[in-house]
């Protein structure tokens, strides 16, 4: 037994098989892997936090798009955490009556249609798609 | 049924989502980025490091933790969402505890934080129920066949926290030393706490 850090990099080979799954070095890794992350993350406890969607509901579509993922992904490959999140997300505010499947497919469509180098941190709050 | 828009990149559905639901007036931007850095930059293993430095060095403490995990942690201030029914558990020279969640995520953020990319990971959640003792031995945890190790899975009900043995070695170190040795690995089980 050691007190070496290093001694994580025995069990990499292990957890790694899905990509950017390796086990932190000390307790200051970072907790998103991309912006998109956190912002779902945000996202789901804002609309807790408002009274607009039941924490334990959102557990359970987790639950479930967990397991449907891994039951469709025996071998781990192209597992992401964050993208069960938002699956869950999405279905929970349509489940809800907050954003239909339909209004967000029509944003979604409206938002790949901008033209290439659109910075899309700003799209969505400007109205310009209106015009 | 599968959304037919899954192929999209994430980052764009996100902001698809967040744009309809600020539109709506369903959240509140500042609210969210209020949440994100605080886990980001203020939630973390550190709370749960005092946590557990408390408890090496306050007896009663130690008795008050083990006997209500969420009344004791709130005595230092770390309180909020999926820290509301926190069970601790003492790890002797006898059993090791390893806290998982099965299902899904389920961790002690109040203490802990976000939990890491490992801990969500399925090779993990399945893995070290079935054989904790090798996924331990992977971490560089090598515990004699002596010593039982014990698997909690989390769930909505409660969040569990380790409470690592004391290194030897640091009797005379003070709790705020004491916290500095103290990583979050240690809290979910799948290290040990090792004198500096």
């Amino acid at each position: 037994m050691t007190g070496d850090p290093g001694g994580h990099a025995d069990a990499t080979y292990l957890l790694d098989a899905a990509g950017p799954a390796a086990p932190p070095r000390d307790n200051g890794e970072l907790v998103f892997a991309a912006p998109w992350e956190s912002r779902a993350f945000g996202l789901a406890l804002a609309l807790h936090d408002a009274g607009r969607m039941d924490w334990e509901d959102f557990r359970q579509s987790l639950i479930g798009e967990i397991a449907a993922w891994e039951a469709a992904h025996p071998s781990g490959e192209g597992w992401s955490y964050y993208e069960c999140w938002l699956r869950s997300l999405e279905r929970v505010v349509s489940a809800e009556g907050l954003v239909g499947a339909g209004d967000l497919r029509a944003r979604q469509a409206q938002l790949a249609a901008r033209p290439a180098g659109h910075d899309h941190g700003e799209a969505g709050s400007h109205g310009h798609e209106h015009h | 049924m599968t959304s037919p828009t899954e192929h999209l990149d994430p980052a764009l559905r996100v902001e698809a989502l967040a744009s309809l639901l600020a539109e709506r007036g369903l959240i509140d931007e500042a609210t969210v980025e209020t949440f994100i850095k605080t886990y980001e930059q203020s939630v973390g293993p550190m709370n749960g490091a005092k946590v557990v430095a408390r408890a090496w060095t306050d007896p009663e403490y130690r008795a008050r933790l083990l006997a209500d995990g969420t009344a004791a942690i709130g005595e230092l201030g770390f309180k909020g969402p999926q820290g509301e029914h926190m069970v601790v558990l003492e790890n002797t020279p006898a059993v090791h505890h390893v806290v998982v969640c099965t299902l899904c995520s389920c961790y002690p953020w109040p203490v802990l934080g976000l939990p890491p990319s490992w801990y969500k990971d399925p090779a993990y959640r399945s893995r070290v129920v079935r054989e904790p003792r090798r996924v331990l031995a992977e971490f560089g945890l090598e515990l004699d066949d002596s010593v039982e190790i014990r698997v909690y899975d989390s769930s909505s009900e409660v969040r569990y926290m380790v409470l690592p043995e004391r290194p030897a070695g640091t009797e005379n170190a003070s709790e705020e030393e004491l916290s500095a040795l103290v990583t979050r690995d240690a809290m979910v089980g799948v290290a040990r706490v090792t004198a500096p």
